[in-house]
Order: C-alpha cells, then structure tokens, then sequence
C-alpha cells in the first residue's frame, strides 16, 4: 500500500496510486500550512476564559484543545486568518504581523 | 425455396398490427425447429397505423448478411390498404409469391400488383382471427399462411413448435394458446393459391 | 443452450446471469429494452441487483461511479445523446480508475435527429480511457458483455468497459444464439474484490481528490499504461473464454486474410455483410479479405500492421464521420498503425452507413472494385469518401 506520506511532488508516476486513491485519512495533517502566514496570532493565556468560541471558528483546526482548556495555536497549520481574534470576547487573542509564532 | 438455401422473407404492415411481432415470432419457432433465423423490423419513428417493414432469413447455416431484404423469395402484406402507396413487390423473386391480407381471391388482386405475374395467395386474415380470436390480429393468420406457401418450415413441426413458443410466451395466460393455435390450423387451410 | 435472442435480449440475459451489484438505469433508444428487461429480473426477483432509477444519463453513470467507488460492481446501458450526457462522467469512472461496465448500443449522435446506427456515438467517447470493444452480431453482444468485467477488474487494468453492438440492426434481431449456463458465468466472472473500496472499514479511502498539476500528469500516464497493459488482458480473458464457450476472440478479426491482396477494415455488423461480399468475390478468384475490429481501444495497432503488411489496397470503412476533413477516426487509427510499415498498401477510407443508412453485399463489392482498380493503376484518387448518399456525381 502507498501512503500519503510518502508521496510527494518527487514521487515518480510508477509510485503513485491508480486514479490518485488515498488510503487513509486527516492527510491534511501532513500538509504545513503554516507557512502560509502572513500575520500571526498571539495568545495571552492569562486573559483566555477557556469559552472556546475561537475553536469552532477557527477553519484550520488550529487551536488544540485539552482537559477543556484550549492550548497555544499548532503553529503547523494556522494561516494567520484571524478570526479567532475577532471572535473572541476577552481580548486574549491579538494578531502582529510577520509569519513567526511569537515566542 | 429460392437458391443456395435461404429464405427471405418480407413483411409489410402497419404499426400495431403485429407484422413485427409475427416476424420475431416466425424466426423464434424456425430456430427453435433447428434452422439458422434472423428476424429484424426496420426501424423509425414508428406510430400506429404508419407502414413499417420486417424481414426474415432463414437457412440450414448461420448468415451473415444484416442489411436490408431487397429481393426477397417471399412478401406478407399484411394489410391490403398498403398496396395502393407501397411497391410490396418490389424485387420479388420470380419464383416467390406475395400473400395478402383480403377477403378478396387472388385473381381479384392480381390487377393491384403493378404487373406481377408470379403466385399470388390470398387469406381473410381479418375475418379467421374475429371469428375465433374475438379480435382483428391479423399477424398469426398471416404467419401460418406464409409457413404453407413457402414450406419453409414442416407445417406440422411448425405447429408443435409454435405451441411451444407459445407457451412459453404466454405462460401468464395460457387461455390464449388454443385460439391461436386454432386461427393457425384455419388459416394453413384457407389459404388461396393463384 | 441454443436460444433465438435479439442483441439486448442477449445483453438483458448476460446481465441476469452476471447479478450485477448495482445498475443505473435510463432509457434510451435503442439501448432501452436492456433495463427494461433488466427490471422484470429485478421484479420477478432472479437477480438481487439495487436498481437505481434516475432522471438523466448524467446521473446513471454517476451511480454506477459512486457505487463502484464504494465497491460494488455496476453496470448501465444507453446509446447516443446518452452517452453523449455521459461525456463528463465516462472521463472520471475511467480517471478514477473504476470498472464499470457499459452497454452502448450504438446510435447516430444527433443531428438532424434520428434513431437508427452509426457509431457518431462511441467513436466520440473513444478518448475518454474507456475500453471498447465491438460486436459483429448479437452472440458477440453477449460474450463481449460476460468478457468486460474479468478485462475491466484485473488490478493492472482497473479500467471501465464499454461494449457496443449496433443499434437495432443488432440489438433488435433476433437470430440464433449459443448461451452459457449460468453457473458457467458466475464462476467465469468471479466476485468482485477490489484491494480498496470506500466500504472497506479498515482502511478509510478517498477517490477522486483534486490533483494538482505536479502530479496530475503522473496519474495520466499510470492511466495510459493501464490501457495499453490491457491489451494483454483482453486476450488472456478471451482464451479463457474460448475454454468456456468455444468461441475464439482475439484484439480483432482476419477473415480470410491469409493470402488478400484487397482488404476492408471495418467495425461492426457491416463485417457480416462484409464477409458475404468476401466469399462471393474469392469464388470469382479475387483475393479479398477484410479485417474486423472488435477492440478499438486499446487500438492493436502494431497487429493491424502486421495483418495489413502484404496487402496491396485497404479501404478502411467508417462508421462514423468525424469532421475531421481528414477522414473517420477508424482510418486515422489505421493509417497511423501502417506508418511503421517499410512498404504500405494503398489505403482509402469510406465513410457509410450514416444514421442507419444500409449496407448491402453489393456496396461492399463495388468497394472492393474500387480497390482491385487501385491495386492495379496505382491510382488512390480521392483518398477520404462517402458511400451511400445520394449524389449528382456518381460515386463509388
């Protein structure tokens, strides 16, 4: 079997799958998107109320969840729309510009 | 029998009076008696009452040929009205004969038909298939009339085999078989030679 | 079992005995009697295929697209603006890479309007990486049908099929027919087990995604090798065909080629006709012979060369008019398959047949004249004709 994974924009024809099948599932995953970011957002965790309103708004499930609290952005596939900033009510998300995650 | 073995059969009707129907039917039985058959209406935008044309070849080896029948060794007419708008004798076989659906005798309809001079048959198709089938279905008269012209087929292999045809056809309503075998056996013997 | 069928009762009956998993269904003339016949098994409950009714040809194929995607196996039936409605969907079950089995009876793709048979229909849809193969009469309607899924679901091939016979002229004759008992199909075509399938819970799948141009032409290309790996397929499954029937198939038909000076390469029930005017023509000496294609994609072209090698004149015989002022897509097949060769027959193309006009021995003759004089003049004259149609001019 040939997985997503392994192929790429190098992958020659023999190796790929008949009709571009692919045989399993989240390959978004594999794809960083984040390079695509031209802003970028910041958290500020002491201002985040844990609501998560940003998390269904965000389109790129860019804002992991956990123990139901929401952590720092996965900078891996967050393009930098910011709607989560708008969304939010408490101000704990700003927007700078740049591609970078701020550290 | 015309040469090299075949039979070509021509069918004139119009649509709804089952000239296609007897021509499937008569290749179906032939086949079933072991000869190679072919039957095929030409096709249009068909309409009831409009004439349509069907053929049939029939032979001891498979044929090839699908085109159109243009010197056919036999022609059905199986509605007489077709004769004043439509060349049924067209390519004839001199040794054929054309059967027609009439009351009248063949020497009454021989003037209609553009100066043949072969056999001409004639069969009141309209009136056996009323009187013993309680409808105008002028086709099994015609079929039967055709099989005692041309002695294509066994006449009596014929009708075993049709009957079984039949069966199988009308397995929903086998009340039907014995009209029509019936209307076959009357048809076969009223026939006129002329 | 000897039976007396018409083309698509031969292809209703293939369709019964194969028990399709799923089949998409719309009328066409003159494809229509095969879901017509098709649903009196589905009623009478011989089959348990899902019969999918639908509003359009577009949808038909969409069915059997999505239900072969998710591991079925499926089947359908049209002619003509059917087919033509299907245009977009034959280039996906085929770049999905999907087998899906299709009976065209063809039919003049309009217009003016009209019913009856050329091959307008399937000649268009021939670049679409559907596999198409060709019946002369209604026993190879029927064996082409129970021969295109063991092609079509072979891994290396994975392509959908497409068998064609001639609108009425073969779908709606009956003649004799030799049938094969049904468990002799159903062990002939196997069960359909693709490797993956939407259904398949262990293994999530996704068909049909976009591809960009990085790898689109890669996908082309696994594509265009799968057509030609069919070529081998198609005759392996006919001589495994032969073992069931004795009938023997090959990419295309030679009838007396052996020693043919003049040949016709032809499609279709013509080659009946054809073949007629061949025997008459040899018992008057002349060395005639005549080639019928029955698998047109993947086209055999370096096997018609070899079959065309010693010939002196080919009229190749289409079926279809392509516009292409240049000839009908058969001759611009053949023509190009006979380029290879160090000398080449002189070689025409006759385009006949249009919209159900008829064909009889004795135009095949006057075909075969034309050839004998060119064979003997060296004179090709025009190169591209019309056969059949009316004219102030004479023609051949």
């Amino acid at each position: 079997m040939i997985y997503a994974k392994d192929i790429n924009e190098r992958t020659p024809w023999q190796e790929l799958t008949p009709g571009g099948e692919i045989y399993e599932p989240g390959t978004a995953r594999l794809f960083n998107t984040g390079t695509w970011r031209t802003n970028t957002p910041v958290f500020h965790e002491a201002a985040c109320k844990h609501c998560m309103l940003c998390v269904p708004f965000c389109p790129d499930n860019a804002i992991p969840v956990q123990d139901g609290k929401r952590l720092d952005f996965d900078f891996m596939h967050c393009k930098g729309c910011g709607i989560c900033e708008n969304v939010c009510p408490f101000q704990a998300i700003t927007m700078v510009s740049g591609g970078a995650p701020n550290e | 029998m015309a040469t090299n073995g075949m039979v070509e059969i021509r069918w004139h009707g119009r649509g709804g009076q089952g000239a296609k129907s007897a021509c499937l039917l008569l290749a179906d039985v032939a086949g079933l008696g072991g000869k190679f058959v072919q039957g095929f209406p030409e096709y249009g935008p068909e309409r009831m009452g409009a004439p349509i044309t069907a053929y049939n070849r029939i032979s001891e080896k498979r044929c090839t040929i699908h085109s159109n029948i243009y010197y056919p060794d036999y022609v059905i007419v199986v509605d007489e009205s077709l004769l004043d708008g439509i060349d049924v004798t067209g390519g004839l076989k001199e040794g054929g004969a054309i059967i027609i659906n009439t009351p009248s005798s063949p020497q009454e309809m021989r003037p209609r038909l553009r100066g043949w001079t072969g056999k001409v048959c004639t069969i009141d198709a309209r009136r056996i298939s009323e009187e013993i089938l309680g409808k105008n279905l002028p086709n099994t008269p015609m079929l039967a009339a055709a099989i005692k012209v041309s002695g294509v087929l066994d006449a009596e292999r014929f009708l075993v085999d049709i009957e079984e045809s039949f069966k199988h056809k009308f397995a929903d309503k086998p009340e039907v078989i014995e009209g029509n075998m019936v209307t076959l056996r009357k048809s076969m013997a009223e026939v006129q030679v002329g | 079992m000897s039976d007396r069928l018409s083309g698509n009762e031969a292809v209703a009956y293939a369709l019964k005995q194969i028990n399709p998993d799923v089949m998409g269904a719309f009328p066409i003339t003159p494809s229509t009697e095969i879901p017509e016949y098709f649903a009196q098994y589905v009623a009478d409950g011989e089959v348990n295929t899902e019969y999918v009714t639908v509003e359009s040809e577009h949808s038909s194929m969409s069915v059997c697209i999505a239900a072969q995607a998710a591991g079925a196996r499926a089947v359908c039936a049209t002619s003509s603006a059917g087919l033509a409605l299907m245009y977009e969907l034959l280039y996906i079950a085929a770049s999905c890479r999907l087998p899906v089995t299709l009976a065209c009876v063809n039919r003049a793709l309009s217009g003016p309007i009209n019913i009856n048979n050329d091959h307008s229909d399937s000649m268009g849809a021939r670049d679409t990486g559907w596999i198409q193969i060709y019946a002369e009469n209604n026993q190879e309607a029927y064996d082409n049908f129970l021969m295109a899924m063991p092609i079509g679901e072979t891994p290396s091939v994975r392509l959908p099929v497409m068998t064609c016979m001639d609108g009425f002229i073969t779908s709606h004759a009956v003649e004799n027919i030799e049938l094969l008992e049904t468990e002799v199909v159903r062990k002939f075509i196997g069960e359909y087990n693709p490797e993956n399938y939407l259904l398949k819970k262990e293994n999530p799948l996704a068909v049909g995604p976009y591809d960009v141009s990085p790898y689109y032409m890669e996908h082309k290309v696994l594509e265009a090798e799968a057509m030609k790996a069919a070529k081998a397929r198609i005759l392996e499954v006919a001589t495994e065909f032969e073992k069931i029937s004795g009938r023997r198939y090959g990419l295309f038909e030679e009838y007396r080629m052996e020693d043919a000076e003049l040949a016709l390469v032809l499609i279709g029930s013509t080659a009946g006709t054809a073949k007629a005017a061949v025997d008459k023509l040899r018992e008057d000496g002349v060395k005639a012979g005549l080639i019928k294609i029955r698998v047109f994609r993947p086209f055999p072209g370096e096997e018609l060369a070899r079959a065309l090698a010693n010939t002196k004149a080919v009229a190749v015989m289409d079926k279809s008019e392509g516009f292409s002022a240049n000839g009908g897509p058969l001759f611009a097949e053949t023509r190009s398959a006979l380029y290879d060769l160090k000398e080449r027959p002189y070689l025409i193309d006759i385009v006949y047949g249009l919209g159900g006009r008829d064909v009889k021995t004795e135009d095949i003759e006057k075909v075969f004249g034309r050839l004998a004089n060119i064979a003997a003049t060296g004179e090709i004259g025009p190169v591209y004709t019309h056969m059949g149609q009316r004219s102030k001019e004479e023609n051949a």
